[in-house]
């Protein structure tokens, strides 16, 4: 049980962001949810190149070979990273604009569109 | 001789600290930019780090000082001089043989000149995630002290 | 002839991140080369879709970098992708051509053509790449730019579209990295062929558990990027609230490439999935038919009918798609061409007849067939080829879906197929009635005339392909290229054999 506890620390994370984005009714706490399925997924990337007895996979000059983990998500991740920041700050940018225009944060006010 | 305004940005510690540490983290994200084939890190996290800085300046000093110096027009056209100079990097390879070749000779491992193109390619993607973050904020930051 | 595939990527990058940089200093600067490329790429792909029937297995590769897969990233073209290319870059430069006299309305130029070159840009990436996490990135460059351009005009109901656009897409993509997270950690590889060969090769109790979990995590998630209907809500409001040739593109190809394209190019060729994971596709696309008609009868807002047609249009491209026959692949991806087309020009002309008359509501406008006779032409053909009548494009695909409905013995889609087709007949009977050969009302001002010529011109490219494409079925054209393409997805999991060899 305990090796698979990294994996359901993602799963709660997961949801916790989850709950944020369908129930909160405030723009910052939906975007704040949508950061938190972020780093939900990915800490579950890095955590799926775990190997037993692996260390981190960088060679120093005088240094041997050893067993190292898998260095393939961790590149996967830099980018994903820099994708969701990227997302985050479109986001904030149209959130000012929107309360300039409403005057409220609140979702069941922003409502112009119907139908 | 034009006044200095003492009273905006923070008190006059902040002011004394910024002074002295502001160079020395700007330095801390050019290393981890240069260094990026040989220890983690690489554009990205330089580049964030390079922001961190600008934005430290204009939290402790205010945002008039600032603007006149480093405005929001210089700012995006070296962002997008640090977008076209990867893209060159990249057909530069691509006319010599595949898209993004590596080029450059490989040189001996560990020294700071080796790696073929990933050293400028990291240079170009500090600037270009740095400068653009720090745009994104001087934006937004301009826009809401016009509309109070 | 292979080292023109990666010209699709390249030309509009360094468009965009040109455009960026100069377009802010001259006036007419962004529009002369985003034009320019636009041009190039659409010549690009009629080479490659001419020299595609010479080439060994009719696969092109390229190893980017040099780099030989799977340690390094592959571009594939193959028939599927070469009917993409040309939809796409066609489309692209009907819209490019258009916008020179649209977004004179708006502020900052050089900004929307940086955006738009962009987006193509990503659009390119996902049809051209063989890499699952180059998909990826590629995937969230065109969704990020069309968020932007969603919220262009900055008006306050534009924002709240491009917000809601934004949030949902964004969870839609988390769920297509999940799943390729999970893929990874039982494959260990992250090249398309490599993956189909890997799975193939995995002796292991809970394998089919494993492919029908992941493949029901990419249809939701592809789902919503491209308006399955339990995951439609986006649509409605962000493709009107965007400006008219940005409309065009979303509707027209963003929600083909980043959706169809993807899941299907995932499902059929690389995880190979079998007949009770498809029939729900059929499910899916049946009631996206019948909801997204049924919700436009209500409409009177032109763009908004517009866009929940298209819900109803994509319910019948999942339709032939799920039915996993060759004539139903043959009707599904012939129904994508022909929709991307008559589409666009629907939104095309919903642009003009505002940028004249200033409003979208259908019983505002009127009498434009004798102020506006070429808008009103193109609007007239756009309208008969999507509610299917003959010779348009759009009756001989839909007839080969029914057909392929009734060969399949699915006897209530097929039914279902020709209701839904006569309820968008009477819709647009109704645009055509209230909005374009009626009376017009009483405050018509005498200033509204024809639209300016750059934006007639690429209505009439597109009224053309509309009457010419039905030409497509004919035999010998057909086993030259419509049969390739459906071969390629009928073949399965053999795709990833072929393009192995090549690399």
């Amino acid at each position: 049980m305990n090796q698979y506890l990294p994996y359901i620390l993602c799963l709660v994370l997961f949801l916790i962001g989850l709950y944020a984005v369908l129930v909160k009714k405030n723009l910052i706490k939906i975007i704040i949810g949508l950061g938190i399925i972020d780093y939900s997924l990915n800490l579950f990337l890095v955590l799926i190149g775990y190997k037993k007895q692996g260390i981190f996979p960088i060679l120093s000059k005088n240094g041997q070979a050893q067993p190292i983990v898998d260095p393939l998500p961790q590149a996967l991740v830099l980018t994903a990273i820099v994708i969701g920041l990227a997302v985050t700050m479109l986001m904030v940018a149209i959130a000012i604009r929107l309360y300039e225009k409403y005057g409220t944060f609140d979702i069941t006010q922003i409502r112009k569109l119907k139908g | 001789m034009k006044e200095k305004n003492n009273n905006s940005g923070m008190t006059l510690i902040v002011k004394t600290v910024t002074r002295l540490t502001v160079g020395l983290i700007m330095l801390y994200g050019l290393y981890i930019t240069f260094h990026g084939h040989l220890t983690p890190g690489g554009g990205f996290a330089g580049g964030v780090i390079l922001a961190l800085s600008f934005i430290h300046l204009i939290l402790a000093f205010g945002k008039d000082f600032i603007i006149e110096k480093i405005s929001e027009k210089i700012t995006s056209v070296f962002e997008s001089i640090g977008a076209v100079l990867f893209l060159t990097i990249a057909v530069s390879g691509f006319l010599g043989g595949y898209f993004f070749k590596n080029i450059y000779g490989k040189g001996v491992p560990f020294n700071l000149f080796s790696g073929g193109i990933i050293l400028p390619c990291n240079l170009s993607i500090m600037l270009k995630v740095g400068l653009g973050l720090f745009c994104a904020f001087l934006t937004l930051l301009l826009f809401i002290s016009s509309k109070e | 002839m292979n080292n023109i595939i990666p010209l699709f990527v390249i030309l509009p990058l360094s468009a965009a991140f040109l455009n960026s940089l100069l377009g802010r200093f001259s006036k007419g600067f962004s529009d002369i080369l985003s034009n320019i490329v636009c041009i190039l790429t659409t010549f690009f792909s009629l080479i490659i879709i001419f020299n595609l029937n010479l080439s060994s297995n009719n696969i092109f590769t390229y190893r980017v970098g040099g780099w030989v897969a799977p340690v390094g990233i592959m571009l594939v073209v193959d028939h599927l992708t070469a009917l993409m290319l040309i939809t796409v870059n066609i489309v692209a430069l009907c819209c490019c051509i258009y916008s020179i006299s649209y977004m004179e309305r708006y502020t900052d130029k050089w900004k929307y053509y940086a955006l738009f070159m962009l987006m193509l840009t990503g659009m390119n990436g996902v049809i051209i790449t063989g890499d699952i996490f180059n998909m990826y990135v590629f995937l969230e460059i065109a969704a990020i730019a069309s968020y932007s351009l969603v919220a262009f005009g900055c008006e306050s109901e534009e924002l709240e579209a491009s917000f809601k656009y934004l949030v949902l897409g964004s969870v839609a993509s988390a769920i297509i990295l999940l799943s390729i997270a999970l893929l990874y950690s039982y494959v260990s590889t992250l090249n398309l062929a490599d993956i189909s060969l890997t799975l193939a090769n995995i002796v292991n109790v809970n394998k089919g558990y494993f492919i029908k979990f992941i493949s029901l995590l990419l249809i939701v998630g592809f789902g919503v990027k491209s308006a399955l209907v339990p995951f439609h809500s986006w649509l409605p409001d962000a493709h009107p609230s965007a400006p008219a040739p940005i409309s065009s593109m979303l509707s027209g190809v963003l929600i083909k490439t980043l959706g169809i394209y993807s899941m299907v190019r995932i499902l059929f060729n690389i995880l190979g999935v079998e007949q009770k994971i498809l029939y729900i596709l059929v499910v899916l696309g049946l009631i996206s038919m019948f909801v997204g008609v049924i919700l436009a009868l209500y409409q009177w807002d032109y763009k908004r009918l517009l866009a929940y047609h298209s819900i109803s249009q994509v319910g019948y491209i999942i339709l032939g798609l799920g039915l996993s026959t060759p004539l139903g692949i043959l009707g599904g991806l012939f129904h994508l061409m022909n929709h991307s087309v008559f589409k666009s020009l629907l939104f095309l002309t919903s642009g003009a007849t505002e940028y004249m008359l200033g409003t979208r509501d259908l019983r505002r406008m009127g009498e434009l067939n004798k102020k506006m006779p070429l808008t009103t032409f193109s609007a007239l053909i756009g309208s008969m080829s999507i509610s299917g009548v003959p010779p348009f494009n759009g009756f001989w695909s839909k007839l080969i879906i029914i057909v392929a409905c009734i060969e399949a013995k699915q006897y209530f889609a097929g039914l279902l197929a020709t209701v839904v087709s006569f309820l968008t007949l009477s819709s647009f009977t109704k645009v055509l009635k209230y909005g374009f050969y009626g009376k017009a009302e009483a405050n018509h001002k005498d200033t509204v005339k024809e639209v300016p010529s750059s934006m007639i011109v690429p209505m009439i490219i597109l009224s053309l392909c509309c009457i010419f494409m039905g030409l497509l079925l004919l035999p010998d054209i057909k086993q030259y290229f419509l049969d390739n393409v459906v071969n390629v997805l009928k073949q399965g999991t053999i795709y990833a054999t072929k393009v192995f060899e090549l690399r």
